[in-house]
């Protein structure tokens, strides 16, 4: 199978990828690097299990073709805890208030409200909930996420 | 109230980082060296006879290590009923129907192997109404019984009967009488991490299934039987929980591709791994059982509930999995939610040519308290009494015994009932009617003190603290997601006198585990949380037998530094009694104390001293400290009447909704709902919520959007896209209201609550829907389209 190489940024550091050029970026994070928080709950785009920032916008990674990903930057859930360990807050607040349970969609909803806060460090409850909405949750009825993610904002101040 | 220093509080679900930071390592992420992707070819058709099937190009292809069909593999039945293969030789049944399976190097290959077997099929006549498939003369499922006998009907042989009292008497006294007609479809469970196992064997054909299942113990118990009859008799069978990426019904029974992995292992004798795709989870799962009942109830002039009988007609699909159990709960509502002297209920099984089900959250309990529900709120009406009066007439009460000889000792119905008309403003609202405005009410009652379905409803505990304080606390149950991991280090810390961060729990693995029943029924919190009391309080007395020994030693080595140190010091003179026996001293927060001098100057003294000083020791004195406990509470199985006072204590609540409905479009909008609960008592106030919210959330899809839609046998909506499942744009505004009786039997008062807040969800809003707008929706979900139609059939003048 044809191969390409794409050079980006991944969690901050300088990375090249040799995959086959049918490969989407999930693909190429899950099994090229090894970064298995992002998940594939559809592989279609319809459930956001897979969502990782793209130059900080929240993307569906199963949709997104890797040669697409050249130069850019690309951001993980396993990229936004410091380096020494410490939670991101939004990670704290979905510990704090329960806003994981089985925690298959977790690091897709924590991805997207990041891209969120980076952006409206102060959102309503319908911005919350419209920056989540392509993130499906069977365990908690997206209550204690949105919750969560407003603690997260508040802990950002 | 005792003062506790981690029950009952909302500690944070540290414990579970891992899943924040993407470090979980779910059976989608999980790789054994060398390991194969398994895929399965399914059936294209709803019943056919397989005339031939060619598999010799997929063989040939580059990177495929295995390709199996009925007939490379023992003809060995499998399941509840024992009513199918592992993989279709002859006849297929429906389109789920598993006819050959692949292992090759990377999922991308074994998937176009796939597409290169040729299978020819003869189509054969098929039915999909369970109730022409009891006709006679209908097409056969199947033609024989498990032993190969022939058959004459498509009804299974599982007689679902309970009777209780004299109906014909009670329909005599009955001063008013409604009959419902009531049904409930498939629903996916949706669980987010899709389905899939890791199967290994080693050199001695010895199994390691690495699997999501939630009956760990069940699963070796089915897996074993099938090596008894492949030629693996007696092999060890070992099975492991990965994270677990949702359950909610799903992982109860061992699954086909669940064999089939073990079949490709076996064949290859690589380790091979099935994960399913979104579409598979949708059409290759078994999910939520569908009903149709009759029912009928009759109450007296004062509104007391004299009879209930109900008949209802299972659509079994092609093959019997637990979905054709669901019976043996819905006797549970049937009999025993409300008082109701006089019951008749009988299900009736039947094989069609449709999808099979399985458990869901609630199992049948669901799809019987909608139609009982429905049938109150109908009844209710007929008799003029407000439907919240009529429920409190009825009510079940503490140390009531059901018709089922459920015994009930604590019992918060009253308070739930009481509490929804409150937060609804209840009678208020019912005087000054809003158009298109209702209210509507249901309630529960559920299994919260175990379920004891299997001979033992035990779970077996063990727990070690090290030298350090740690405490690995071995669990027999698993982790789904519930929280457990956080309310069991709670229980343990209190129990112990250690911080919940002390605590290292293990779930799931058989070869470390005592036993357990399975993490269903609702009954985790209440079964381990007993098994663990039992073992902390043994490895509380062994810490207590040791410290009674050496908080003497520390203390005199201590004076004895002091005396080195400043040799005027002057040994204080301490009373020993007060240490002298381990019925003296106690635990709490990592410190050892004296009862009756909790902050006496030398004689408190941190648990993990006690630890290292007893096991660094020497020949003869060095202790470790370590204690198992197996719970097996005295409940009863339900005997051939299927009575029984199957569980320590059962769970109440009532849910509450308020809705507007729009008549042009049939949308159905919650205002307001308002979820009940008597939890015993809440162990961690947060994470409780989040059972609640999470359940209701599901109930409210299940009353309003949810469905598998299947046309003659075939899933047409396997995707999220088709299957309406609500995401955060449905905001539905749940008020949970926590009822805590107090429990005696339940560890630290508390009873089981993962199933109960769906239960009584889509009956509440059916009948806050009827009485918006006067039309009664009997079928789940209740769409746009439904309440159109009704509206019109009522303008025409049509009864509903
Ligand atoms: S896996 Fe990408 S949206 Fe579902
Ligand atoms: S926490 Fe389980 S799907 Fe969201």
């Amino acid at each position: 199978m044809k191969k390409v190489s794409v050079s980006f940024t991944l969690n901050g550091d300088p990375v090249t990828a040799d995959v086959p050029v049918t490969w989407t970026l999930l693909k190429t994070l899950r099994e090229y690097f090894e970064l298995t928080g992002a998940k594939e709950g559809c592989g279609v785009g319809e459930c956001g299990a897979c969502t990782v920032l793209v130059d900080g916008k929240a993307v569906n990674s199963c949709l997104y073709p890797i040669p697409e990903v050249e130069g850019r930057s690309v951001t993980t859930i396993e990229g936004i805890a410091e380096k020494d360990g410490t939670l991101h807050p939004i990670q704290k607040a979905f510990l704090e208030n329960n806003g994981v349970q089985c925690g298959f969609c977790t690091s897709g909803m924590i991805m997207s409200a990041k891209a969120l806060l980076d952006q409206n460090p102060d959102p309503s409850e319908e911005d919350i909930r419209k920056s989540i909405a392509g993130n499906f949750c069977r365990c908690t009825g997206y209550v204690q996420i949105v919750e969560s993610i407003q603690m997260a904002a508040k802990l950002k101040e | 109230m005792p003062d506790y220093l981690f029950v009952g509080k909302s500690i944070p679900r540290t414990i579970e980082a891992d899943k924040v930071t993407g470090k979980a390592v779910y059976i989608n992420d999980l790789r054994r060296p060398g390991m194969l992707y398994g895929k399965i070819l399914y059936s294209t058709h709803a019943h056919a006879r397989i005339k031939r099937i060619d598999a010799s190009k997929a063989r040939r292809l580059q990177g495929v290590r295995a390709v199996l069909t009925g007939r490379d593999i023992p003809d060995v039945r499998v399941g509840f009923l024992k009513d199918q293969t592992v993989l279709k030789k002859d006849v297929v049944r429906q389109f789920r129907d598993e006819v050959a399976a692949v292992a090759a190097i990377t999922p991308e290959i074994a998937e176009e192997a796939l597409s290169l077997i040729e299978v020819e099929y003869e189509p054969l006549p098929a039915v999909f109404d369970p109730i022409e498939a009891m006709k006679e003369g209908a097409p056969l499922v199947h033609e024989t019984d498990a032993r190969g006998r022939p058959v004459k009907s498509n009804i299974l042989p599982l007689p679902w009967k309970f009777s209780v009292g004299d109906m014909e008497q009670a329909r005599k006294e009955a001063a008013f009488v409604t009959k419902d007609h009531v049904s409930t479809t498939w629903v996916n469970q949706c669980c987010m991490g899709t389905s899939g196992c890791v199967a290994e064997f080693d050199q001695s054909n010895n199994l390691t299934l690495y699997s999501p299942t939630n009956v760990i113990f069940g699963h070796i118990g089915r897996i074993s039987e099938y090596f008894s009859r492949i030629g693996l008799a007696g092999k060890k069978i070992r099975v492991v929980n990965p994270v677990v990426g949702g359950s909610f019904g799903t992982k109860l029974d061992t699954d086909i591709y669940e064999f089939i992995a073990i079949q490709l292992a076996l064949n290859t004798r690589k380790p091979v791994k099935i994960l399913f795709d979104r579409e598979e989870e949708f059409r290759a799962l078994p999910p939520r059982q569908p009903a149709v009942f009759t029912i009928e109830q009759g109450c007296d002039r004062e509104g007391r509930l004299v009879f209930r009988h109900c008949e209802a007609v299972l659509d079994n699909g092609a093959y019997t999995s637990w979905g054709a159990t669901t019976p043996s709960v819905m006797i549970m509502p049937m009999s025993s939610l409300y008082r109701v002297p006089n019951v008749y209920f009988k299900a009736t099984c039947v094989y069609t040519n449709n999808i099979y089900a399985q458990a869901m959250r609630g199992y049948g309990n669901p799809q019987a308290t909608f139609a009982v529900e429905t049938s109150m709120d109908s009844l209710a009406e007929a008799a003029g009494i407000d439907p919240a009066e009529f429920r409190l007439i009825n009510r079940n009460q503490p140390g009531d015994e059901t018709p089922m000889n459920l015994k009930i000792t604590s019992c918060g119905l009253e308070e739930c009932i009481r509490a929804v008309k409150e937060r609804l403003q209840w009678d208020e609202k019912k005087k000054a009617r809003q158009k298109t405005r209702g209210l509507g009410m249901a309630s529960l009652i559920h299994v919260a003190g175990g379920a004891r379905v299997t001979k033992s409803d035990g779970h077996g505990i063990m727990v070690k603290l090290d030298e350090f304080g740690h405490v690995d606390v071995i669990e027999s149950g698993t982790d789904q997601g519930q929280g457990s991991p956080t309310v069991i280090s709670q229980i343990v810390a209190e129990a112990l006198g250690v911080r919940p961060e002390d605590v290292f729990i293990t779930f799931g693995d058989t070869a470390l585990a005592l036993w357990d029943a399975g993490t269903h029924a609702s009954r985790h919190t209440f079964m381990a949380g007993n098994a663990a009391l039992i073992a902390c309080a043994k490895a509380k007395r062994q810490i207590l037998d040791m410290a009674v020994d050496i908080i003497p030693k520390i203390v005199k080595l201590n004076f004895k530094r002091m005396k080195r140190k400043d040799p005027g010091f002057a040994e204080p003179d301490l009373d020993y009694g007060l240490i002298a026996d381990p019925e003296d001293l106690d635990i709490r927060d990592r410190m050892i104390f004296p009862k009756k001098e909790p902050d006496h100057p030398y004689f408190r003294v941190p648990i993990s001293d006690i630890l290292r000083n007893g096991l660094h020791v020497g020949i003869g004195e060095s202790r470790v400290v370590a204690a198992e406990a197996f719970y097996d509470p005295p409940t009863e199985m339900l005997n051939r009447e299927m009575k029984g006072n199957l569980s320590m204590t059962y769970a109440f609540g009532t849910t509450g909704v308020e809705v507007e409905v729009d008549e042009e479009t049939g949308d159905v909008r919650i205002l307001n709902l308002v979820a009940a609960h008597d939890v015993g008592k809440a162990m961690n106030p947060t994470l409780l919520l989040g059972q609640i919210y999470g359940a209701g959330y599901t109930g409210v899809g299940y009353g309003l959007t949810e469905e598998i839609k299947v046309r003659n046998g075939r899933v047409m909506n396997p995707s999220f896209r088709d299957y309406q499942m609500l995401t955060a744009m449905d905001v539905v505004p749940i008020e949970p209201v926590i009822v805590e009786p107090d429990d005696k039997d339940g560890p630290y008062g508390a009873k089981g609550v993962g199933e109960p807040g769906l239960v009584p969800t889509a009956p509440a809003i059916a009948n806050a829907v009827y009485d918006a707008i006067g039309v009664r929706i009997r079928d789940l979900p209740i769409t746009p389209e439904k309440i159109l139609t009704a509206l019109k059939q009522k303008k025409g003048g049509m009864n509903v």
